[in-house]
């Protein structure tokens, strides 16, 4: 059975879902995923469904389920490109996918996860036991690549 | 409108003659023959009625007239044959199925113009008059397809409301006019795909310019919200008058955690400090 | 038992087949890919707007799912169709499976006899613009839905 690659980038997991996902393929990947989030001792994942051209309830609740359950393990879950079709879809299919986080682009999910994971970082700076983490998240730059705060002269 | 303007034509008494002698003959032919080329898109009896009601407004109007169309006697003929085009053009007859029907009048009456020897001259008198009768139609015709046209341009245009980028970021589709259930949802569309395109994460869609809103409308705007908020995006919505206000609340339309600010300036400033940026006076405040 | 009838755009009975419908059977897992991809490109072809067709493909794959699931297989007729005015897609599940008790009660948000999210009947319903159920233990269940272009 084929399986949808996990990326390690860092002290986040990648995952970018390209192919049209059989029921099996999802539940495979949510084991996956369980299991590099404890081996790795991942802060974040970021789950990349741009190329989806639908997301049904299964699919849907895969997402929240993995949201949920990465929750627990001390990461947090972004997912990231979904489409205008897909969400207006959703919103009528009456699925809100609670607990589940999203943003626009890979770029703004990197973002809003480093932005995540440092402040949980500054939380806990007496645990020493994930402050010394290899790759840890640079300082965060706006999407656009201008700088986070700016001045508007009225 | 003088009765006549063209001097008559010795020609055409024998044709009006021959039209005016053997109206029911004639008349049932035409009818056949503009039926055959129709191939039944109009009832039997639809077809009768109109031909009927033109062949009887012709026949009152030759013995006056004469061959000359635009004497005040064909009135009748040309409102008849205008609302003739107009409906064939509402139903979506082509150009050549509309004239065709008048055409078919050649047809028809030919059998009883050689039976009663009338010369070529007279018959190709009696041709030019239908022509003009036919070209007439055409010109209706177009005119109504015309203002077809026009009224669907217009609704283009309002269709064709811009998502407008007002600061790197932030996008706003200010709505105008009357909401209808399909123009919102193309909007609507239109503001979620500028999202991706542009890379932004906060969008405004001012409703300062709408007159009223319905259930429907509203639903379009609330599921608005909810797909940008999936696809990660911030949607406020700004501009909601205290009418508009009132008919939500009797509606009994939940707004929920849906964000909503009085005016596009306030929303504009709660976008801006989402984006990080600080709105403050220069210590000029404003002199150059 | 049935439920359902005509949507909004009502002439469901006078749509007439443009095109030979495909048949699919729904066994196994990779049979509901199949039946997405299959209704997609009858939207494409039926000219539907993208999140037409997005909603048309959602709620064939939550129907797919559901005839695979809880009706134990069964298999999908899908076809273009054409009521005079507008093309639409239209796709008819059936299975031989113990069919469903309560039809209104299926048809309820969050409602589920398995371990779905109880959307697959309601939240289709909500995706097409015309939806007929019908369901009896001696015949299975027949789903048949049409989205029409717009």
């Amino acid at each position: 059975m084929e399986r949808i690659p996990v990326l390690k980038l860092g002290n986040l997991l990648l995952v970018s879902i390209q192919v049209d996902l059989e029921d099996r393929l999802a539940l495979n990947l949510q084991d996956d995923l369980a299991e590099r989030i404890v081996a790795t001792g991942a802060r974040g994942v970021l789950i990349d469904i741009s190329a989806l051209d639908i997301v049904d309830s299964f699919v849907g609740r895969m997402l929240s389920t993995i949201a949920a359950m990465s929750k627990l393990l001390d990461a947090e879950t972004v997912v990231v490109g979904m489409r205008p079709a897909v969400a207006i879809t959703l919103v009528e299919l009456g699925l809100d996918m609670p607990g589940v986080r999203t943003a626009l682009t890979l770029e703004h999910g990197l973002a809003l996860l480093g932005a995540e994971v440092r402040v949980r970082r500054s939380d806990d700076t007496d645990s020493a036991d994930r402050a010394d983490l290899p790759g840890s998240i640079e300082e965060p730059t706006g999407p656009s690549g201008t700088a986070v705060a700016g001045t508007v002269v009225g | 409108m003088t009765d006549r303007v063209d001097p008559p034509d010795e020609g055409d008494s024998t044709w009006i003659s021959a039209l005016l002698g053997e109206q029911a003959e004639i008349l049932s032919h035409w009818i056949e023959r503009a039926g055959e080329m129709l191939r039944a898109r109009l009832t039997a009896a639809e077809l009768a009625r109109e031909l009927g009601d033109l062949y009887g407004s012709l026949a009152q109007a030759l013995p006056v007239a004469g061959a000359d169309l635009r004497a005040g006697a064909f009135g009748e003929l040309r409102a008849l044959l205008a609302e003739l085009s107009a409906s064939r053009a509402r139903q979506g007859f082509t150009p050549r199925e509309t004239a065709i029907t008048v055409f078919a009048l050649k047809d028809a009456a030919a059998t009883i113009l050689e039976k009663k020897s009338v010369s070529f001259r007279a018959y190709r008198r009696f041709s030019d008059f239908v022509d003009e009768l036919g070209l007439f139609t055409l010109e209706s015709y177009i005119e109504v397809r015309d203002q077809a046209v026009l009224e669907q341009s217009n609704q283009l245009l309002e269709l064709s409301t811009p998502v407008i980028k007002l600061w790197d970021g932030i996008l706003a589709v200010p709505l105008i006019g009357t909401l209808d259930s399909a123009r919102t949802q193309l909007v609507m569309e239109n503001l979620l795909e500028s999202l991706i395109s542009t890379g932004s994460k906060h969008a405004i869609i001012d409703i300062t310019g709408v007159g009223a809103v319905d259930t429907q409308v509203a639903q379009h705007l609330l599921k608005t919200v909810r797909a940008a908020q999936l696809m990660g995006a911030d949607c406020v919505i700004s501009g909601i008058r205290p009418q508009i206000a009132q008919t939500v609340v009797s509606l009994g339309i939940e707004f929920g955690e849906i964000a909503t600010k009085a005016t596009l300036a306030e929303a504009l400033a709660v976008a801006l400090r989402r984006e990080g940026f600080a709105v403050s006076r220069s210590a000029t405040g404003g002199v150059r | 038992m049935t439920i359902g009838g005509l949507g909004p755009q009502g002439g469901g009975a006078a749509s007439s087949s443009a095109g030979s419908p495909q048949r699919h059977a729904i066994v196994v897992e990779s049979d509901v890919v199949r039946v997405r991809q299959v209704v997609r490109s009858a939207a494409v072809a039926a000219r539907l707007s993208l999140v037409d067709q997005t909603k048309m493909v959602t709620a064939a794959s939550e129907l797919a799912r559901n005839t695979l699931v809880y009706g134990g297989g069964g298999a999908v007729t899908i076809d273009i169709v054409d009521n005079g005015r507008r093309r639409g897609v239209r796709a008819v599940f059936t299975d031989s499976g113990p069919g469903i008790a309560d039809l209104d009660l299926a048809l309820t948000d969050g409602w589920t006899s398995g371990s779905g999210l109880g959307l697959g009947l309601s939240g289709s319903r909500r995706l097409v613009d015309e939806f007929e159920l019908e369901s009896s233990p001696e015949t299975g269940t027949t789903v048949r839905v049409v989205k029409w272009s717009r």
